[in-house]
């Protein structure tokens, strides 16, 4: 059985129109007699888009109890009995209530396309994990529900849903998108023009990365080395690696020095981040940090390091060098990115 | 860093608020090939326009359209064309809100008013008319070679870019394309797009008195100096900038005292910087590193490219401690190797 084919409409906000696009399409299968259900739809209680539903079967959603109240999700299970040709997903980066099965709903999709069912999905461009900083420094939001970017880059067509700043802004001042108080908070919060440029350019050079991506399938060449730590800027470090190891087509790996005997939750915590980005981890005892980085980089075939900064030092360790400094001295035959901590 | 304006900035600035005032809005529905829908997506605007009460008229539209098209144009006022040229009185005096006019790219026949229909529609926003309308990336005037590079032909009409990025809005209609052809189109349309929203969102942080480092696009600045392995810094920055469609610029900060050799090193640096095309910055200051970071944040820099270096005190320590905008990527020197 070969796996289904999976089509994401990318946008840059709630209300420029992801979900009325897909609807769109859904009907036009359904006219060429294809075998379509809703697998998972949200409302936003916006009529012409709920309109649109119209004459499409609905596999009636799963109730789960949670902390006292009643939450509903995608029952996965009963749309693979039902087995259709095609299914509707909507909100591809939603995060799942636990004791849903299934942590994510990316997973919950993939487990779709598994069983050969086709999927139509929708997500913003700011759930990319690859771009939470880059949001973040650009609208002040830490986006929470992100999706690793290799499950949108194995998408068989990402679809750019454009609407421009100024026509989102009239929908939602018209109560199209939000009830009218939290309209307002968001006009002023999130939705401010210069947010909603910004991220609309993201959406649109990503999708141009996505159409590039499967022109020009990958050549190996270039290995990026990312070296992790417990310090909370190694989050930024990996997104910031895999980037433009993606951008690139480098392959990614990443590298933890630890101390003899050093367990650090926090580290574990970035290796399983890295993981989840399918970056390859290795964790090698020493007490010389900046020696075995070298080291490994030259055995790995390594072209360029990626290192975060070293945080301040007290005064009396100023006189030393610190870990970027050594290995800056330690291997200059190689690129050394030190990366930027994009602080707002 | 807040960059001042001069006099005659400021007076410039106003005067085209002024303008753009009384000038009618300007909306461009921008494709990647005929048929992708862009003049379904446009009359469908206009349709609800007119539903929100807006005064909507068609003063141009196309002989060869699908009947979804058709049966949308239909609903509309039309301004008859005049001689195949938009009758530019009749829209004058008509004087609607909005202007719906197909195919922007379009030549008037000879002893028309304009050549060009992309100057009507700047006569008609003139008037305080506001105008839709819809391009295909083929008929940019700036793109054409590219155009020409993916499939071989070059449009015979076209639109300056200048024009587009004066539109007030421009959105895109994105589609999945079936041929590798079209997918290398598709791309661009879609560059084209991002790049003209960079350019508004520039002017609208300028306009509003925010200058702020928003890495959406990447910009890759090569600090040349002597002794650094300039070829290889060019030619990584040059395909980095290229992977990523950013920017590339390369920067010089003069010294004295440098041997004759040496300057005709720098000299042969800086050539091969233009010839890949980087912007190329000359700077006169005695301060190295806060004239890069000046330049790395005026020019909104988000990956800094420098030559390893061997000397005790060097500027790299004091480019980390200064610099946290943007990536340092360090570069090993040629006879290294």
């Amino acid at each position: 059985m070969s796996t289904g084919r999976l089509k994401v409409y990318l946008g840059y906000a709630a209300g420029v129109g992801k979900t009325y696009r897909m609807l769109e399409e859904a009907q036009a299968l359904k006219a060429k007699g294809v075998d379509i259900v809703i697998g998972y739809f949200e409302p936003h209680g916006r009529a012409d888009t709920i309109a649109m539903t119209n004459g499409l079967e609905t596999v009636p959603r799963r109730r789960i109890q949670y902390g006292g109240s009643v939450f509903e999700e995608m029952d996965t299970d009963a749309v693979l009995r039902r087995k259709p040709h095609t299914a509707l997903v909507d909100e591809f980066a939603h995060s799942n209530i636990p004791g849903s099965g299934r942590e994510k709903r990316w997973q919950d999709v993939h487990t779709l396309l598994q069983a050969g069912i086709d999927v139509l999905t929708t997500m913003n461009v700011q759930h990319l994990e690859s771009l939470n900083d880059q949001v973040w420094h650009v609208t002040g939001v830490r986006v929470r529900e992100t999706i690793p970017d290799w499950v949108v880059d194995e998408a068989d067509e990402v679809v750019l849903v454009d609407l421009t700043p100024r026509a989102l802004r009239n929908r939602i001042e018209r109560g199209a998108v939000y009830a009218p108080e939290k309209a307002r908070r968001a006009m002023e919060n999130f939705f401010t023009e210069a947010n909603l440029s910004a991220l609309r350019e993201l959406a649109m050079r990503h999708t141009a990365h996505e159409v590039e991506e499967k022109l020009f399938p990958p050549k190996p060449g270039e290995r990026i080395l990312i070296c992790l730590t417990g310090n909370p800027s190694s989050a930024n470090l990996i997104r910031r690696g895999k980037r433009v190891a993606d951008y690139l087509q480098a392959d990614c790996l990443a590298v933890h020095v630890a101390l003899p005997g050093e367990t650090d939750g926090a580290v574990a915590r970035h290796m399983n981040f890295a993981r989840n980005l399918r970056i390859q981890t290795h964790v090698i005892e020493g007490d010389e940090i900046a020696r075995t980085i070298a080291e490994f980089a030259h055995t790995q075939r390594v072209t360029q390091i990626f290192m975060g900064r070293s945080g301040p030092r007290p005064w009396w360790k100023r006189f030393g060098e610190t870990v970027v400094q050594q290995v800056v001295r330690q291997a200059r035959d190689l690129q050394i990115t030190i990366v930027a901590e994009r602080r707002r | 860093m807040d960059r001042r304006l001069n006099p005659d900035e400021l007076l410039r600035r106003v005067q085209a608020e002024e303008r753009r005032e009384k000038r009618g809005r300007l909306k461009v529905f921008l494709g990647y090939a005929p048929r992708v829908g862009k003049s379904l997506r446009m009359f469908d605007e206009g349709r609800r326009r007119r539903e929100r009460g807006q005064d909507v008229v068609v003063a141009a539209a196309q002989d060869k359209v699908t009947d979804d098209v058709h049966q949308l144009v239909s609903k509309f006022e039309a301004i008859p064309q005049l001689g195949g040229a938009i009758d530019l009185a009749s829209v004058f005096r008509r004087h609607p809100a909005t202007c719906l006019i197909d195919a922007l790219a379009y030549d008037n026949p000879a002893g028309s008013r304009n050549a060009q229909r992309w100057q009507d529609v700047g006569e008609i926003l003139d008037q305080g008319i506001g105008v839709i309308t819809a391009l295909n990336v083929h008929h940019i005037r700036e793109q054409q070679d590219e155009v020409e590079r993916i499939t071989g032909k070059r449009a015979a009409r076209s639109v300056p870019e200048a024009f587009l990025r004066e539109a007030d809005e421009i959105e895109v209609v994105d589609t999945p394309a079936d041929t590798r052809e079209l997918a290398e189109l598709r791309e661009l349309a879609l560059l084209v797009a991002a790049d003209v929203v960079d350019h508004q969102l520039q002017a609208y942080l300028e306009c509003h008195g925010v200058t702020a480092h928003w890495g959406t696009q990447e910009r890759i600045l090569v600090c040349l100096t002597a002794r650094s392995d300039a070829e290889a810094m060019l030619k990584s920055g040059h395909r980095n900038a290229r992977r990523f469609h950013g920017a590339l610029l390369a920067a010089y900060v003069e010294q004295d005292g440098l041997k004759p050799e040496e300057r005709e090193k720098i000299a042969q640096h800086l050539a091969l910087a233009r010839e890949l095309g980087a912007e190329v910055h000359c700077l006169k200051s005695g301060d190295f590193v806060s004239a890069i970071i000046d330049l790395a944040h005026r020019e909104r820099i988000t990956q800094l490219f420098l030559g390893h270096t061997q000397r005790q005190h060097s500027p790299i320590e004091k480019l980390l401690d200064a610099a946290d905008e943007f990536d340092i990527r360090l570069f090993p020197h040629g006879e290294q190797k």
